[in-house]
């Protein structure tokens, strides 16, 4: 049997590499796709610490989760697509209008 | 879930991951992004979560990602260009998210959690159910609202405005700014 | 005796209701509604004053009627209520004030019929006469602050009610700032009250409990807390030393003079006194200093009035001297005597200013009696009005002045104030004299007016004309409610106020007599100087302001009081807020501090704010620093265990 802890820290792992992907990628779809991947992660981790706690709760979540992780992508996707209408780029660098 | 299958899915998630973050192509990002889920599926499945493992491939392989490919097919999306520059944010990046995988493992190895035995119905699909229309119902109640407002929010964000300067020019094919 | 009577909260309101059409929609509606809206809500006042007060007599002596309007401020063991009640003493006061200010309005609707600003001019008058009454049914003392505010607010308004003119608006400042000075002491007296009672565990300030717990606080809290109260009492009702805003508060308009000097205002200080007399009683020492300060501004003011040529300024002083007159009565006891020479002043101070105001309409403007003379056979009416009002005022035999003047007088002998009983008589004299040449100035002699102006004055139109007849009547004939005892019916105001405001013993009837002969010769004296100089030999004023050069330049300077008090106190106090706060404190010390404090928080913000780069991963990095921390706060506490 694999311990928890190895998943954790799996969890873990892909949690750093959502976050850097949404640090350093000018695209925003891929900055979003670096989301969906954080919200992956934070799911592994409810699963696995639901498992290791013997309890059903931690898939709940999880479903959950899923669901806003499709009403975000849905309105993100379609703001991103106005926001490309508008400016004609995907590229986060060219959105910044608010500023000081 | 036996060491080595583990280590095959965990090494294949991670690979996939850091292949989302850095292909140039979007189409490409999305297609690992594919394997992470469809790995994070099957690990879900190894912990005994079945029905939620089956729910992450169907809904979000079948469902979530298919838009994605929607948005960057709409979009004609190519290529991006070399990310250059911005040297800064990206060190910062990679110091920052290795120090929180440092302090989240050093954390990890000071705790022991063992794997409680539990019910062959564990992770099933009856038993999520269960949960979902007794204690959780009024959540589930209020998601329901949440995806309807989501439809309209959806709708009235993306219709298509009169937009003069599209009426002149025709949408270009990268993330490129226009000049 | 309470009953509950729940037409008090109307009886208030009504003139509220006034204020607020008047502001809201007086304007729009014109001039016409404007006019009926404002009588009419001060008419109904006066109608529920008058069916109250027929209630009381009802009722057993020293019953009252009562009202709550609503709950005011409750905090910790302080209760305090709207709470209106209608006593002897409040049934008198709210007849006067809703009865006189009632004429009053109506007499405006002619006066200020030409003035394009009606609807505030109104809307004024009736919160005048709502603070008024406030003040009036208020049951505890708090409750009649609010409404000794709103005169004093509201005599601002419209002292300098044409404020496009400077030294109008100067003169409403000048009294709202002399009233702010009484307002103080008035407060501090407030203070020191709630302070003694709340001791003994009275939390309510009302007058009823207090007058039943008179006897808890010692004499010297009450010495105190009634000086401080009579102080602002000085303020309010324009006594020395804080007269001075009074004579100048005749730049409004001539209505205003008369609710200032008539229904409302003046009145209030003596109101106070009255109201509180249980207070005075215990303080022996403040009732000599009340009474002997309304003697010295009786006395005083009289003066002034000889020596002055503006016929509302003369009216002005003659104001301060017969609220000098009901001091002196409240000083030495006879409150109920004050409170009924309150009455038959607010009757023939109406009824002159309003005369006067007359006569200013008609001709145009004048003030200056100077410039005056002759009007009888052009304006018979307010002739006779005015002789009406001037006969009354000088306490002539059988007129209501005579009455309540003489009632004081004789308590002032009888309690053994033999001294100030001389110098009031010899006031009386000035009197009749100072307001004989009003009115002989004003309506005798050769016309001093060119030729055509004479031609146009005319008799004021049927809505002044009216009040003055109303006035004139109650002026000759008002005094009959409070006869001498023994006479006819007797002291029936005196009777009806008893409960409130204690009886002092009657003189013998002889001796009565023969002070009310000495005062009446007194002022007979005064009256037929008056006659030989202004009617029969016009020049001997001249002549003997030329062999008494300095007295008369003395008494025509108003004793310089307006200039010492400017050389005293505002000169003082203006060099050191210029010259020292000014321009050192001011501009060194607290603008650093200001100016300081908003360069700090700009330059902070101006370093701060760059942080706002409009780049959402640069808002990510951020936030990864803060989980970061987040998760190192508790990996170290998790290491420390």
């Amino acid at each position: 049997m694999t311990p928890i802890n190895y998943y954790l820290g799996l969890g873990a792992l892909l949690f750093a590499i959502g976050t850097v992907g949404v640090l350093i990628r000018r695209n925003l779809i891929v900055v979003f796709m670096s989301i969906e991947l954080m919200l992956n992660a934070v799911n592994l981790t409810f699963i696995a610490l639901g498992r290791a706690m013997g309890s059903a709760d931690g898939q709940v979540i999880v479903f959950f989760v899923m669901i806003v992780a499709g009403v975000e992508a849905a309105v993100g996707l379609g703001i991103i697509l106005a926001a490309f209408r508008n400016r004609l780029t995907v590229n986060a660098d060219e959105f910044n209008l608010l500023r000081w | 879930m036996p060491l080595g299958i583990f280590a095959f899915f965990a090494t294949l998630a991670v690979i996939s991951a850091l292949g989302v973050i850095l292909q140039r192509s979007p189409v490409h990002s999305l297609l690992a992004l594919i394997v992470t889920l469809l790995c994070v599926a099957a690990l879900m499945i190894g912990l005994d979560a079945l029905a939620v493992g089956l729910l992450q491939a169907i809904v979000y392989v079948g469902a979530i990602v298919v838009l994605f490919l929607f948005v960057i097919w709409l979009l004609n999306l190519e290529r991006d260009p070399e990310e250059s520059g911005r040297l800064g944010i990206k060190l910062l990046a990679a110091v920052g998210a290795a120090a929180l995988v440092g302090e989240l493992t050093a954390f990890l190895t000071r705790t022991h959690m063992s794997q409680q035995t539990v019910n062959s119905d564990y992770g099933s699909m009856a038993q999520l159910a269960g949960l979902i229309f007794g204690n959780y119902l009024i959540a589930f109640e209020v998601t329901s609202l949440l995806l309807l407002v989501a439809v309209v929010g959806v709708v009235a964000v993306a219709r298509r405005w009169p937009s003069p300067r599209l009426a002149n020019r025709p949408p270009t094919l990268s993330a490129k700014p226009q000049t | 005796m309470i009953v509950e009577f729940p037409a008090l909260n109307l009886l208030l309101l009504m003139p509220a209701i006034g204020v607020a059409f008047n502001l809201f929609f007086g304007y729009r509606l014109g001039r016409s509604a404007v006019n009926t809206v404002s009588v009419g809500v001060v008419a109904i006042a006066f109608a529920l004053s008058v069916w109250a007060t027929v209630k009381l007599a009802t009722m057993p002596p020293g019953s009252c009627l009562q009202a709550q309007l609503g709950p005011w401020i409750y905090a910790g063991p302080l209760r305090l209520d709207v709470l209106l009640r209608f006593d002897a003493l409040a049934a008198v006061m709210s007849l006067v004030v809703s009865g006189v200010g009632c004429l009053i309005h109506i007499y405006s609707c002619g006066y200020m019929g030409e003035d394009p600003d009606f609807a505030r001019y109104f809307a004024y008058m009736n919160l005048f006469t709502f603070s008024m009454l406030l003040l009036v049914l208020a049951g505890n003392l708090l409750l009649m602050f609010v409404g000794w505010e709103g005169v004093g607010l509201c005599s601002y308004l419209l002292i300098a009610f044409w404020y496009d003119n400077p030294l109008f608006a100067f003169n409403g400042r000048k009294a709202f700032v002399v009233n702010r000075i009484g307002d103080v002491g008035f407060l501090l007296g407030i203070f020191v009250l709630f302070s003694a009672f709340a001791s003994h565990g009275l939390w309510t300030l009302d007058f009823a409990e207090m007058r039943e717990r008179a006897g808890l606080i010692s004499p010297a809290i009450a010495t105190i807390a009634c000086l401080l109260l009579f102080f602002g009492a000085t303020g309010k009702s324009a006594q020395i030393p804080l007269y001075v805003w009074l004579p100048d508060a005749m730049v409004g308009p001539t209505p205003v003079s008369a609710l200032i000097h008539a229904a409302t205002m003046v009145t209030a200080g003596v109101y106070v006194v009255a109201r509180l007399n249980f207070l005075f009683a215990l303080s022996p020492s403040t009732m000599e200093a009340v009474a002997t300060i309304g003697t010295v501004t009786a006395f005083f003011a009289a003066t002034i009035a000889l020596a002055q040529s503006d016929i509302k300024r003369v009216l002005a002083y003659s104001t301060i001297s017969q609220i000098g007159y009901m001091f002196l009565g409240a000083g030495v006891g006879a409150f109920g005597a004050a409170i009924f020479h309150v009455v038959t002043h607010a009757f023939f101070k109406a009824l002159l200013f309003l005369g006067a105001g007359s006569v200013i309409h008609a001709l145009g403007g004048e003030q200056d009696m100077n410039r005056m003379g002759g009007l009888r056979r052009r304006m018979p009416l307010t002739h006779a009005a005015m002789l009406a009002g001037t006969l009354a005022i000088s306490a002539v035999p059988g007129f209501s002045g005579f009455f309540s003047k003489d009632e004081i007088l004789q308590a002032a002998y009888t309690s053994g104030h033999k001294t100030l009983w001389l110098i009031a008589v010899v006031t009386a004299g000035l009197t009749g004299l100072y307001m004989f040449r009003l009115f002989f100035l004003t309506f005798y002699g050769k016309p001093r007016l060119s030729e055509e102006r004479f031609a146009e004055v005319h008799e004021p139109p049927f809505v002044m004309a009216m009040p003055l007849v109303v006035l004139a009547a109650l002026s000759v004939f008002g005094g009959l409610i409070g006869l001498p005892e023994g006479v006819l019916w007797g002291n029936q105001i005196g009777a009806f106020l008893a409960p409130i405001t204690g009886r002092v013993s009657a003189a013998p009837a002889q001796a009565v007599m023969l002070l009310s002969a000495i005062t009446s010769g007194v002022t007979f004296i005064g009256i037929i100087l008056a006659l030989i100089g202004y009617v029969v030999i016009p020049t001997l004023p001249e002549r003997l302001a030329a062999w008494a050069q300095g007295l008369y330049r003395l008494l025509w300077s108003k004793y310089y009081v307006d200039e010492l008090y400017d050389f005293l106190i505002t000169r003082p106090v203006l060099f050191l807020s210029s010259a020292i706060l000014g321009r050192n404190v001011d501009s060194l010390a607290i603008d650093a501090v200001v100016d300081g404090t908003g360069e700090a928080v700009q330059g902070g913000a101006t370093a701060v704010r760059r942080v706002e780069t409009g780049n959402v991963q640069h808002y990510v990095l951020i936030y990864l620093g803060g989980v970061l921390l987040i998760v190192g706060y508790y990996l170290l506490s998790a290491l420390r265990h």
